[in-house]
């Protein structure tokens, strides 16, 4: 299972993606990582059953240079060359005991909407809920969007890179 | 046998009971505190105290900064001492460390490329305030490499055979791989609380 | 007087809030139940009193200064902590680790798992009724290993114990003879401590058929670690990416049949003797002298604010005794990590508690929080 089979079985079975590959790891776009988890999920060879680890990593512009080197315009999205949130989800095979398939789904910070795993693993409730919390990533299609660690009425996404914290200075 | 798993289980409490009465060595495994104590193994560490050699004046310490750097609670503030004209001299005017963030985690001692800081065995150190009684100052930190030969023979047989081939003597001399900045330490703004 | 509520043929629901000051959520946790009668209707946990956002911290500091705090995430098992950072990091730097320091983590991490079983069980016994007995035998138990840490890392539970490309020191002199003590009478620790709880039909009764976890549901929700081998999922992280060298010992992995509390229950005295088995086998193998520390990370750990890995990512794995303990990092090639994320299982982990408790009484919920084994340090961050 190395990342050239992982692509082609990807863009034969999942029609009209536009996959990018960087280093072990795979860019979709959102409006097709449902579909591609799907496929990863159901499909014989793979049955990622498992959904790790969900996360989401705050791209300032700045910043945007992190990815690997030679990749064109950061997976191909223009409107992501003023920063991006990154939404990285960690596939596992409980069944086959393999893995991991990194998906990663790139929104621009000013329209951070992507669509929730939560409808084909039911893992990612509280870990899609923790990003929402801290980076402010909106996962649609998610059954209950709140916040969990921080406060209700908490404004603000604390792990945003350009997060100014409070004057902490109480003493 | 319905209960019998119950009874199965109080006969042990009971063993555990009798132990304690027949053969209390084995049976009891605490101590009463205040008046008996258990000793501390040699590497446990409490808090940070700084090292002198004969007098307090004759500190290991340069005033380098690097401990308050690494450490992860920013709990140490050091200021280096001037002399007239100004000029930073190698020692520590002012060396805090806020016992109340220190979390004993030891980084300090570990970084310190002059062997000049290392973690306690002192652990009785409750206070009836929280704020400035639990800010120990230059004078309170320092102790004499005696008790730190005395605390933990191993380390300091260690430490002390590694200064010795490295040729350094009373005041330390910077280790090579880490060499302390003086520009570094002119230009960093005094930390203060 | 007249009430015709009381009489009334509907569903008085009654809405509960348990916690987070509640000697039995394990700490700072609250869940809010509603309740018919005394049966659960709906379960929502609440947390997040004891947040301290470790991941915003980590990423502000070097990458060394984290190893500190990551003890505080899982309290109980620091070590494991230590040892999925550590993990984590020496990926993303490609750093080795010499051959004994290798044996004395697998040691560690392993010594961990018996400590944290032991409490939960003990604890476990606590919420069903069995007011401390259990609990204080595996404290006294708990504490033998306790000295050992104290002894070799210096602190008893903040251990703070790995460095990436090895460990902080060797074990001390009489260290193994110390081991070798506790990994010869465990045993017989544990077959007291069976002998107490396995058969008493109290605990029994209480435990078994309660709060079941279904295979599918545990495998869709990301369950790891004993309640999903509870439910009869073979997955152990120690089998599945035989990391560090577990590929060098055997042991069997238990699993349940039901997915009951009392499988849970059983399936961890089952793995702390599996524990043992490699312990023994660990101290056969372990060579008497070795490297603890490869150079690269000599260097790291010596001036860690200078120390640059690559940049790029990564992510790091354990089998912790609470399940999957994962580490995903991004750096910039910078001295601070660029982003740092915790996966920690127990707070993954209840995302089915409110399928657990669904149907079941109020005092069977909180055997079965006792039961998922949740750590608020852990949960909150």
């Amino acid at each position: 299972m190395n990342v050239e089979e992982i692509k082609n079985d990807l863009l034969k079975h999942v029609p009209g993606l536009e996959l990018t590959v960087e280093g072990e790891s795979f860019i979709v776009p959102k409006e097709k990582l449902l579909e591609a988890a799907r496929f990863l999920k159901e499909n014989e060879k793979y049955r990622m059953d498992y959904l790790s680890c969900v996360t989401g990593v705050d791209y300032l512009a700045q910043a945007a240079r992190l990815g690997q080197p030679g990749q064109a315009a950061v997976g191909g999205q223009s409107e992501l060359a003023s920063g991006y949130l990154e939404s990285v989800n960690h596939l596992y095979s409980m069944e086959k005991k393999h893995g991991p398939i990194v998906l990663k789904v790139r929104v621009p910070r000013s329209d951070p909407r992507m669509p929730s795993l939560v409808p084909l693993y039911r893992g990612a409730e509280y870990q899609e809920r923790e990003a929402y919390d801290l980076l402010g990533i909106i996962y649609e299609g998610h059954p209950d969007l709140r916040r969990i660690l921080m406060w209700d009425e908490f404004e603000g996404h604390p792990l945003r890179k350009d997060y100014v914290e409070e004057d902490q200075d109480i003493r | 046998m319905f209960g019998f798993g119950v009874l199965k289980g109080m006969s042990v409490t009971l063993w555990n009971f009798i132990l304690s009465y027949v053969y209390p060595k084995k049976g009891i495994t605490t101590v009463q505190y205040p008046e008996q104590k258990k000793e501390v193994e040699e590497r446990f560490r409490n808090f940070p105290f700084l090292v002198y050699e004969g007098a307090p004046d004759n500190m290991r310490c340069v005033a380098c900064d690097i401990c308050s750097k690494e450490c992860p609670p920013k709990c140490i503030y050091i200021i280096p001492e001037k002399d007239a004209q100004g000029r930073v001299q190698k020692k520590p005017a002012t060396f805090d460390i806020d016992y109340a963030i220190c979390m004993n985690c030891g980084i300090c001692e570990e970084v310190c490329p002059f062997d000049a800081i290392f973690m306690d065995h002192e652990y009785e150190l409750a206070e009836y305030e929280r704020l400035s009684s639990l800010l120990y100052h230059k004078e309170d930190l320092l102790k004499p490499v005696e008790h730190f030969a005395k605390i933990r023979p191993t380390d300091y047989g260690r430490i002390e055979a590694t200064r010795a081939a490295k040729g350094v003597k009373g005041r330390a001399q910077p280790v090579a791989g880490a060499p302390p900045k003086p520009a570094e330490t002119q230009q960093s703004p005094p930390a203060t609380s | 007087m007249s009430d015709t509520a009381v009489h009334s043929q509907e569903p008085q629901l009654l809405e509960v809030s348990i916690g987070p000051q509640h000697p039995s959520t394990h700490g700072v946790f609250r869940m809010n139940v509603v309740l018919d009668g005394e049966t659960i209707v709906k379960l929502k946990p609440v947390m997040g009193y004891l947040h301290r956002n470790h991941e915003q911290l980590a990423e502000n500091m070097s990458y060394l200064a984290s190893m500190p705090y990551t003890d505080r995430l899982d309290y109980i098992c620091s070590m494991t902590n230590n040892f999925a950072y550590a993990m984590a990091v020496e990926k993303l730097a490609g750093i080795d680790v010499p051959e004994r320091a290798q044996y004395i983590r697998v040691l560690m991490a392993e010594l961990t798992r018996l400590i944290n079983h032991t409490l939960l069980v003990g604890f476990l016994l606590n919420d069903l009724g069995a007011f401390f007995t259990p609990t204080l035998y595996a404290f006294r138990e708990r504490e033998k290993i306790l000295d050992f840490f104290e002894a070799t890392a210096g602190s008893r539970m903040m251990c703070n114990y790995f460095r990436f490309g090895g460990v902080k020191a060797d074990l001390p002199a009489g260290g193994m003879e110390q081991v070798k003590e506790i990994v010869k009478n465990y045993s017989r620790f544990l077959d007291e401590f069976e002998r107490l709880l396995t058969s008493n039909e109290i605990l029994r009764s209480r435990c078994q058929n309660v709060g079941i976890l279904s295979k599918e549901l545990a495998v869709n929700a990301s369950i790891t670690g004993p309640i999903l081998r509870a439910s009869g999922v073979n997955y152990d992280i120690r089998k599945v990416d035989k990391y560090s060298i577990y590929d060098r010992f055997e042991f069997k992995v238990p699993l349940g049949k039901v997915g009951d509390v009392y499988d849970r229950y059983y399936v961890r005295i089952l793995e702390m003797r599996e524990s043992i088995k490699i312990l023994q086998q660990l101290l056969k193998q372990m060579p008497e002298k070795g490297e603890i520390l490869s150079a690269k990370g000599a260097a790291a750990a010596k001036s860690p604010r200078m120390w640059k890995p690559p940049a790029g990512d990564a992510y790091g794995r354990i089998e912790s005794p609470k399940g999957e303990l994962g580490f995903y990092l991004v750096s910039d090639g910078s001295p601070k990590p660029y982003r740092y994320h915790v996966r920690p299982p127990s707070f993954i982990n209840i995302t089915i508690l409110e399928d657990m408790c669904l149907g079941q009484k109020v005092a069977d919920a909180i055997v079965i929080l006792g039961s998922v084994d949740i750590v608020l340090g852990e949960v909150d961050r």
